[in-house]
């Protein structure tokens, strides 16, 4: 229940403490100094238009890819093969969901509201990370998304932990800490399927072929036709390229593999002895662009759900509003 | 308070307040912020922030405040609140440098 001017949520936020003042005739005095020293912006601070803007659409597109990333893996809770695997996979969903959760509050220390930014996901009009529109038809796709995609996420997000934003920095220091539980499950679950019997083996392996190219494009296009990553790095938002992170994730994966008794599906995948670096092979960019369109395997499955359960989790919201509306009231009456 | 806008059956849907969380890490040790997020009121709250801040053993003790009840400095205010604390190094003790050498000071 908001006390003041309900119709306008986030200007009555930006009164409080440690929010976002969304007054647009503020100077952006000191902004430049604190991003050449890399010291940390943090929500009251001037700012300029535009990274608030850039922030508020990196942070909530990161919560919604939170947030729709719980779907693939629920898909298995039912189903785990094991008492033990069922809870531990239910521990991490629910850790996907506190990562939204901690994005969206640092969202919203900007001055955009959970509502607006939960309306823009439902209308289609804010996105989520691709890689959530692939399917996971077997187990061991559990195990792939925890060693890759979880993996992957790893890489991007532990230099976020320095990002010139104070919230979002602080939200990715606790989600980074608890992202290394969930690639290490992941990989737990393919190891033990690898050594298991050639059925199993095999399933852990088409796991893996899956996800391999998926999750290598979840650090984005190629730096040439990344539109966003000169600025971001200007700002101190984003500290290494898209390229840059690539490199490192094929780097790490390459002896996880072999620990792994798996493949990797790239023919080119060799160890390059001048660069330093293992070369990889040219990824499906037409296929990412697709499934950005909304041409993935699994885009309106993804949003019908979260539709459905935003729509069907309606009463319960308006229930809790109006028993604490009573029971501030008769709180009121006693106190009289 | 009374909500005189809601007829029977009906009520408006509209977000659920914020709220600062601060967990005790352990006994001994302060409250410290540990993030914001949404709840009806101050006792969904305190089952929200354990749910959300405190999987892993992160807490003893939970506070939870509204957060437009929060009051805080603002940015603004930096130079006349804290400025006049820069220029009084005699606070410290390393200010003083006569004492060097002389056990137990």
């Amino acid at each position: 229940m908001t006390q003041t001017t309900p119709q306008q949520p986030s200007r009555d936020r930006a009164t409080s403490a440690d929010r976002a003042r969304t007054a647009p005739t503020r100077t952006t005095d000191g902004f430049d100094e604190v991003i050449a020293a890399d010291g940390r912006i943090e929500p009251r601070d001037a700012m300029p238009e535009a990274y608030r803007r850039t922030l508020v659409r990196q942070i909530s597109q990161h919560a919604h890819s939170e947030i729709i990333g719980m779907q693939p893996e629920g898909n298995w809770i039912t189903r785990a093969p094991s008492l033990a695997r069922k809870a531990i996979l239910m521990a991490k969903v629910q850790d996907e969901a506190g990562h939204g959760l901690y994005l969206y509050s640092a969202a919203e220390t900007l001055g955009t509201s959970r509502d607006e930014m939960t309306a823009a996901l439902l209308a289609g009009k804010a996105r989520y990370s691709s890689i959530f529109n692939y399917p996971t038809p077997t187990w061991a796709d559990i195990g792939a998304i925890g060693w890759l995609v979880d993996g992957a996420a790893i890489c991007n997000q532990v230099p976020l932990c320095r990002c010139s934003y104070g919230p979002y920095a602080r939200a990715m220091v606790r989600i980074c800490k608890e992202e290394s539980f969930h690639q290490r499950q992941g990989f737990e679950i393919l190891l033990t399927l690898s050594h298991g019997t050639p059925e199993q083996h095999e399933m852990a392996q088409r796991a893996v072929d899956r996800w391999y190219a998926p999750s290598l494009m979840m650090f984005g296009p190629p730096d040439a036709e990344s539109t966003n990553s000169a600025q971001s790095m200007a700002w101190n938002i984003k500290r290494f390229s898209n390229d840059e992170l690539r490199q490192r994730f094929v780097d790490m994966l390459v002896p996880q593999a072999k620990a792994l008794g798996l493949s990797l599906p790239d023919p080119d995948l060799a160890w390059n002895p001048e660069r330093g670096h293992y070369d990889y092979g040219e990824l499906d960019w037409d296929e990412f662009a697709a499934v950005l369109r909304g041409e993935g395997q699994c885009n309106v499955q993804r949003m019908a759900h979260r539709r459905a359960a935003h729509d069907e989790g309606a009463w319960v919201r308006q229930a809790a509003t109006a028993h604490a509306a009573k029971r501030a009231a008769r709180r009121g009456e006693s106190a009289a | 308070m009374s909500a005189p806008d809601q007829t029977a059956g009906e009520v408006p849907e509209r977000e659920w307040p914020l709220w600062e969380v601060f967990v005790r890490p352990a006994r001994g040790l302060s409250h410290v912020h540990a993030g914001s997020l949404h709840a009806a009121d101050a006792q969904m709250a305190i089952g929200n922030a354990r749910d959300l801040y405190t999987r892993r053993g992160e807490g003893v003790s939970i506070w939870v405040v509204r957060s437009a009840d929060l009051v805080a400095s603002s940015p603004d205010e930096k130079d006349e609140l804290f400025d006049p604390a820069g220029d009084k190094v005699y606070r410290h003790p390393t200010f003083f440098t006569a004492s060097e050498g002389v056990p137990g000071l």
